[in-house]
This record gives structure tokens, C-alpha cells and sequence, in this order.
């Protein structure tokens, strides 16, 4: 793996609320904000904290679905809606399912590295609650492959799609151990997100969550081996944050201390016409983790904090596994000793994750990198866990589809030269 | 006549009303999914929706494209397989779509009789009234060459008074749905004397498929639902009336409909419930049960006044609540009729100084929706009302006055076999009327 030929820093992050059923102030039945009024409140918060627009070189969108949940399309040209200094600059939209906000990250990156700008603005968005969920299905079964794969597929496509990992996981490793650790994911990432204002899951006050999410899954109204409490709910929000270089940092007047260095990445495309080879793995991930973890230069256990891609409980496990920080079948033991939980060795999802925090499906890659950047700058707030110096770095899994589409980035703080 | 071919051609009389709207629906969900049967391939389903209002029939297929896309998005999984076939619909949108259609294609609206004349079976739920059911009866009975099969679902009038009137030889069974049909779980299900047992075996079947849990009634006017529902609201109004000597007449009526809720743990109070069915239409019941059983007194002059004066309940065709016993502002009761001025007093003007008469219930925070939502609420029920006997305050002893009637009541219904048992009698009333306890019980023995 080559090394990158500049420095490359995020900084100037903003994530609006992840609004749906859970929000004390969702109510299906009344209008709600739009994808222009997350887009706006996301890049205005980050150009807010970049020193305005000005110093903006170029707009990268991310957004998944906005075709069918609100029919729009060229979405680029939202960005100099954000602000008037952001007119006629170079911007593009990108589009990897689930894992379109890490290649939001990564085109900016490419842009950076590039030489063609110094500051990008970098926005996720999606806004998925202009759906019922049976039809919401529909359009995010669009991260599969339509003409292969829909026909035969379940009404919730992907629950199901993951609901068959978790069955073949089960089989493999055991039901009961592994269902136990599903119960403490649940847990772990609704108490996180109740530290967290902008969490779907901030309102959660439901008792024994664990005890609720040990309940028997319904296959015959939903999926076969998950229940809701395993799966990330449907979600309305953006997230934005600056890509910067060097020089980039300078303008915008951000210290590194208040930043954070891309140490190592990786960007990986699997088949989306075949199916996973093992359906207990997670191989595309776990190949983009070692390529991003050898681009480092790093292990596994120096890491101190991983946002990993917790769509459902089953690849929140998975993803442990692909890291390396527990072997195979041996993910459910890593959880329920608490390994991910906040004050363990490596919490994981500090902000509740996909489940607790929320899915905007096409904001989720950048709030992810929102999230590292707080916590590896101690801006976190409540949500703020202690690092030791020993595991000085971070990591974000964003995945698209089936693991299909994957971005993995490793932070460190930017002045930890 | 096989099961399929006795559902192909059906109609419904009284198709927009209530009770009608919500058999239509039942029905034409269950001919769909006969429909969609691979052994039903050749086969043509119609359900005729029939009415006198043509305003109210658009109501109705208003009502039913909504119901019916609502049903299909919660079978989504399942209506993925039964249209596995389908290569042309692919996702949950399309199929949903689909359903949607073929369910409505089954529905025809009619103003006319006539259709009737093809169906092999008819529904029946027109208003309360013996002669028009009689009359419906006959003149579909003389045209039509199937020997049709009437479902009546009549809440008070013996099945076989109207058999034998329009000569229907045994084809005609007491299938009673419970309002909303499409959510309450009951039909209580009252054989003539004459009623075929093929048909009533067909009648067990069909609400087994239509999901319904199924309580026998012997054929006695009221059957079990209104057996009790009639003689408690007698009650509440002779305890009102024997009230309204010491108390004003709008706090009796508060204070019995409050104690029957809040004190006796029912989802409605009885007054509220009588506004819900519509005084007009208990007038009519209690008057069909006054001409069938002699020496009990089911007549309330009361009633009769309400309802000649116009104060009748029911539902406009929004399904908001108009003006009875209460007046309704967003559902709820806002003011209390009061005979003597022809008009409703407010009830902030009185409320409070009647609470504090009725006094504090037995428990705090035990209510109604607090029980219906615990599995087993046996213990809790007990200790409340085995603390409110033994409280001395207006709302307890009123609370029991009610509740021990409320078993008496019960208790006779199986006495004179109107009910086989005591178990259907309290079955009816946990399902049928959403109470927590059965009449039947321990805590009113005394």
C-alpha cells in the first residue's frame, strides 16, 4: 500500500439530529424538514466552523436514494444552495448504498491528494421518512442487485438479507451466546445515543433492553432470526465535515489538535451480481480493514475507538471479526465482556451506532468520521470516552449493500506527529 | 355446494353502514384470498356492496382502498408468496398495488336488490327492524334460484321469528359481529330452531376464517351481547333517576357513567357507550326484546324521550361522535344533557364538586388501560375491589350496586338459557365489549 503523498486532515465536523420513530417530536403525520433544510443545516454548520465558504474549494455530495424517497436528482447543485460563496465551484454527488458517505470522504480525499483543492466540503444526507417502511424496503433493496436478486427476495429485503447471516452465524457459532450479544449491542448503543442530543435513540427511556431484545423474532410478520431491536430504524438526516490538507488547515485556522490525520484507508468494491462465498463473514470489510490497517501501518489493538457499520447487530459482531479484535465465532464473547461497551478496551459506536445514533443511510459514512473526529479531539460531550495513549487511533467502517461497496479510514489526532 | 362456490357470489345489505362497512371488508379480504387460491383459478368472485345511498357507497369504497392497502402493507410477507407467480410485480409497492385492486375488483356498489338474486349467500345488516329484514329476506328468498344462505346479523331478534316470516325453510343463522367488525374478535352465532346444520356448520367455518372467535347464543331476543348490555343500561338509569332525588339530574348521569368506568375498570362509561351505539338504536333493541319476553320491564321512558326529542348518538360519516346522553367536543364529553332545559350543561361547571362526592377510587393509577395491558391482572383486580367493598364513599357503593347487577344480570342470561354457560356469557363481554373481567365473577358475589 502507498503512502499518501500529503497529509490529509477533517476537521470542522456537524451532524444534524437523525430524526424518526424514536424522536420525541417525530409525528408521521405532520410535515417535516426536507433534504434542502438537512443539507443546509449540515454545510452550515461545518462552513460555520471552517471560516465561512470562502475558504471552501470544492463540494462533494453524498446521498443514496434521494431519487425515489424525495424525487430529486443532481444533487451537486444543492451545495451552492448552502451558501452563496459556494457558487460555480467544482462539485459532484456520489452514490455507494449504504456506503456513500465514505466515498463521499474518500472522493474528497482523491481531490485533496489531487492537488485540485486544499478544503472540501464534504456532506452525507439522506431523508428516508417520506416512505412507509414496507416501501422504503423497496427502494433501499436497491443497494442489492434489482434483476438478480428482488423477485425472490423478502418484503424487508435486507433485514432479511442479514436476518439469513444471522441464521447461517447461528448455526455455525451458536444461538443462544450470539443472540445474548445481540442484546448487549442493543444496549450498549441505546445508552450511548441517550447521551447524545442529535441520537434517534437520545428519548429511549425503555428498562431492560437487553430483555427486550431477547424476545423471539417474528418471521412470519418480519424476519426469520432478527428482531427490530437488530436492526438500524429508518432515519432523516446529514452530516458534513471539511477534508483538508495542510495548507488547507492553515486557512481555514483550525490547530491540529482539533483535527484529525487520515492515517491510513481503504476502498473496496466487491461483486454485487454474487453472493457472499461465506455468509458468516463479512469479506469485503474484513479485506478493507486489513488493507486500511497495513496502509497505517498499524494492529488492531491500537486501536481506541471503532465506529463500525452496525446496520444490524449480526454485522456490528461481523465487523469485530473482520478487524481482527475477536477470531472467528468468537465476536458474541467479545461483547458480552463488555470489550465495545464505553468504558471497555475498545468502545465501539460511542454515539450509539447505526442502531442508537441512526442511519440516514447516505449520511452515515460522514457522521461516522464526525463522531472519531469529537471523540479523538475531546469534543464529544457527554458521549466523550477516555483514550489511553496506547491505542491512539480510530477507525470507521462504512459498507454498502450486502458488503458490497467499503471505505475503512484509520484517524489519529492531527497534532500527534 | 362446496366452500369456494358457496363464497363466489355474496352480497351484503346495509353494505355502508357500521356494521356493514366492516363485513364488506372481512368478507371481500377473505374472497380475495380464496381468489388467489391456485384451486380457485376458474372461478369469479362477486361480493355485492349494497345500500340505498349512493353517497354512502362511495363512503364505503373510500373506506375500503384504505383498509384494504392497509391490510396488504401488514401481509406484505405473506403476499409476497401468494404472488410468487407474478413475474410482472416485484416489489412490495406493486404487490401491494395489486392486492389492492383485486380485492376492490370483487366489490360491487349497488342501490338496487336485484344482484342479489345471483348470490348464494347473503349478509344481512340493515337497521334494527323486523319487518324490513323480513321483507329484504322474502324478496330475495322468492327470486333467486339458489336457495341462498342468510347471515343475519342481528343483535336482538330471534332468528327463527324471522325465518319462518319470510319462509326461508332453515337457510337463515344469527351471525352477530361486534362494532368495529373489523376489529372486535366476537361473532356470536344464534341457530334457529330450524337452521340447517349444514349451514351452521358453514357459518363456524367461515368465522374461523375470517378470524373470529366464535360464542353460541340460544335464539332468545337480546341474545347474550344485548341479554346484558340492555338490562345494565336499565340499571344505570334507574340508579340516575333514584340519584336525581338528591343530587341534580346532569351529576347523576356524570357520576353513573364515571363510577361504571373508572370504579368498575370498563373502556367506556355506560353512557358514553349508549351515545357510541346510539340511543336510537337501543330504543329499537329494547323495544324488540319488550315484545318477546314478558314479565321483565325493558322499557326506558327516558330513552324514548331522548329520543323523540332528537338526542340520539351515533356516528356521523367522518366516524366522530355526535351529541346523546353527552355533548362531544373531539370525542370527548364536554357537557351533559339535561331533560328539564332541553339542553347540555357544561360539565366544568360541575365536575369537580362531583368527583369529590364520588370520592378516590379503591387504587390510585389502577384503571381500565393499566389492566388491559398486563397479562395476568387476577391479583390486582381482587385487591381492588375487595378494598372497594369495604369503602363507605358515594362512588364505591355505587360502583357495587352496579357490579353486583352487572352479575345478576349474568347469571340469569345462563338461568334462562339464553347462554349454554357462564364462561360464553363473560367471553361476550370480555371480547365483544372489551371488559377486563367477565360479569360472572367473585368480586361482586356478595
Amino acid at each position: 500500500m502507498k503512502k499518501l503523498r500529503r497529509k490529509v486532515f477533517l476537521s470542522g465536523g456537524y451532524n444534524t439530529v437523525s430524526f424518526g420513530t424514536g424522536r420525541k417530536e417525530f409525528n408521521p403525520k405532520k410535515p417535516r424538514p426536507g433534504l434542502e433544510d438537512y443539507i443546509n443545516e449540515a454545510g452550515r454548520g461545518t462552513l460555520q466552523l471552517i471560516g465561512g465558504a470562502g475558504n471552501v474549494d470544492e463540494g462533494v455530495i453524498g446521498n443514496f436514494m434521494a431519487a425515489r424517497f424525495n424525487r430529486q436528482g443532481n444533487l451537486a447543485a444543492f451545495i451552492p444552495a448552502i451558501d452563496e460563496g459556494l457558487r460555480w465551484k467544482p462539485c459532484c454527488r456520489v452514490e455507494g448504498a449504504c456506503g456513500t458517505g465514505g466515498l463521499a470522504l474518500a472522493t474528497a480525499m482523491k481531490s485533496v491528494l489531487a492537488e485540485t483543492a486544499e478544503v472540501v466540503l464534504t456532506i452525507g444526507v439522506e431523508v428516508q421518512n417520506t416512505v412507509k417502511a414496507i416501501y422504503g424496503a423497496d427502494i433501499l433493496a436497491g443497494a442489492g442487485w434489482y434483476r438478480g436478486e428482488r423477485k425472490q427476495g423478502h418484503a424487508y429485503f435486507f433485514p432479511n438479507l442479514f436476518s439469513e447471516r444471522a441464521g447461517a452465524y447461528f448455526e455455525k457459532h451458536g444461538r443462544e451466546k450470539t443472540r445474548r450479544a445481540f442484546a448487549r449491542w442493543y444496549r450498549n448503543a441505546v445508552e450511548n445515543a441517550r447521551l447524545c442530543p442529535s441520537a434517534q435513540e437520545y428519548h429511549n427511556t425503555a428498562t431492560d433492553l437487553e430483555t427486550m431484545a431477547l424476545s423471539e423474532p417474528e418471521a412470519k410478520g418480519f424476519v426469520a432470526h432478527l428482531n427490530m431491536t437488530d436492526c438500524s430504524k429508518v432515519s432523516d438526516g446529514a452530516a458534513a465535515i471539511a477534508v483538508v490538507s495542510a495548507e488547507g488547515l492553515e486557512r481555514i485556522g483550525i490547530s491540529r489538535k482539533d483535527s484529525v490525520q487520515i492515517m491510513g484507508w481503504a476502498q473496496v468494491e466487491a461483486d454485487i451480481t454474487s453472493p457472499p462465498a461465506d455468509p458468516t463473514r463479512l469479506e469485503t470489510t474484513s479485506r478493507a480493514v486489513q488493507q486500511a490497517l497495513a496502509s497505517a501501518g498499524i494492529r488492531a489493538d491500537q486501536l481506541g475507538t471503532v465506529e463500525c457499520h452496525d446496520c444490524f447487530t449480526i454485522s456490528g459482531l461481523m465487523s469485530l471479526e473482520a478487524i481482527g479484535l475477536a477470531r472467528a465465532g468468537e465476536a458474541a464473547d467479545f461483547v458480552l465482556s463488555d470489550h465495545t461497551s464505553r468504558n471497555g478496551s475498545v468502545p465501539c459506536n460511542t454515539t450509539g451506532g447505526l442502531i442508537g445514533w441512526g442511519h440516514p443511510t447516505g449520511a452515515t459514512g460522514v457522521r461516522q468520521a464526525v463522531t472519531i473526529l469529537q471523540q479523538l479531539t475531546g469534543t464529544c460531550a457527554a458521549n466523550q470516552i477516555e483514550l489511553s495513549t496506547k491505542r491512539p487511533y480510530a477507525m470507521s467502517i462504512n459498507m454498502g449493500g450486502n458488503d458490497k461497496t467499503v471505505v475503512v479510514l484509520i484517524y489519529r489526532r492531527g497534532d500527534l506527529d | 355446494m362446496s366452500y369456494a362456490e358457496r363464497m363466489e357470489n355474496v352480497s351484503v345489505l346495509g353494505a355502508a353502514g357500521k356494521m356493514g362497512s366492516g363485513i364488506v371488508l372481512l368478507t371481500a379480504l377473505h374472497m380475495a384470498e380464496l381468489r388467489l387460491q391456485p384451486e380457485n383459478q376458474g372461478r369469479h368472485f362477486v361480493l355485492h356492496a349494497m345500500d340505498i345511498s349512493q353517497q354512502a357507497l362511495s363512503g364505503l369504497m373510500g373506506y375500503m382502498r384504505t383498509q384494504v392497502q392497509k391490510e396488504a402493507e401488514k401481509r406484505i410477507v405473506a403476499l409476497r408468496k401468494l404472488y410468487e407467480s407474478r413475474e410482472d410485480l416485484i416489489e412490495n409497492g406493486e404487490i401491494v398495488e395489486q392486492y389492492v385492486a383485486d380485492t376492490l375488483d370483487i366489490v360491487r356498489p349497488v342501490t338496487s336488490l336485484e344482484p342479489a338474486r345471483e348470490s348464494k349467500l347473503i349478509f344481512e345488516a340493515v337497521s334494527e327492524n323486523p319487518e324490513l329484514k323480513v321483507k329484504l329476506f322474502s324478496s330475495i328468498n322468492q327470486n333467486n334460484p339458489h336457495a341462498p344462505w342468510f347471515f343475519t346479523n342481528t343483535s336482538s331478534i330471534p332468528i327463527q321469528e324471522l325465518g319462518d316470516k319470510a319462509a326461508l325453510d332453515g337457510r337463515i343463522v344469527g351471525f352477530h359481529f361486534y362494532n368495529p367488525p373489523a376489529v372486535q374478535k366476537l361473532v356470536e352465532l344464534i341457530p334457529g330452531r330450524s337452521t340447517s346444520p349444514e349451514l351452521l356448520d358453514f357459518a363456524r367455518t367461515l368465522a374461523a376464517k375470517l378470524g373470529k372467535l366464535v360464542v353460541p347464543a340460544n335464539d332468545i331476543a337480546g341474545f347474550i351481547g344485548n341479554g346484558h348490555f340492555m338490562r345494565d343500561i336499565l340499571q344505570a338509569v334507574a340508579e340516575v333517576t333514584r340519584l336525581a332525588t338528591e343530587i341534580a339530574w346532569e351529576e347523576a348521569v356524570y357520576a353513573a357513567d364515571r363510577v361504571s368506568r373508572d370504579f368498575l375498570l370498563r373502556p367506556m362509561g355506560i353512557f358514553q357507550l349508549v351515545d357510541y351505539v346510539g340511543l336510537d338504536v337501543c330504543q329499537c333493541i329494547l323495544a324488540v326484546m319488550a315484545s318477546h319476553i314478558a314479565n321483565e320491564n325493558l322499557h326506558s321512558p327516558l330513552i324514548d324521550q331522548l329520543v323523540a326529542r332528537g338526542v340520539l348518538g351515533g356516528q356521523y360519516a367522518d366516524g366522530s361522535q355526535k351529541n346523546g346522553f353527552f355533548q362531544y367536543e373531539k370525542g370527548q364529553p364536554q357537557a351533559v344533557y339535561v331533560p328539564q332545559r332541553n339542553g347540555y350543561r357544561p360539565l366544568a361547571e360541575f365536575q369537580k364538586g362531583c368527583d369529590e362526592r364520588i370520592g378516590a377510587l379503591p387504587e390510585k393509577g389502577v384503571s381500565w388501560k393499566s389492566i388491559v395491558k398486563k397479562t395476568d391482572a387476577a391479583e390486582t383486580l381482587s385487591l381492588f375491589f375487595r378494598k372497594m367493598s369495604a369503602m363507605k364513599t358515594f362512588g364505591a357503593e355505587l360502583a357495587m350496586r352496579l357490579g353486583r347487577r352487572s352479575r345478576e344480570i349474568g347469571l340469569q342470561l345462563v338461568a334462562d338459557r339464553v347462554a349454554q354457560k357462564e364462561e360464553d356469557v363473560n367471553t361476550v363481554l370480555l371480547t365483544g365489549f372489551f371488559h377486563v373481567y367477565g360479569p360472572i365473577n367473585p368480586f361482586f358475589s356478595r
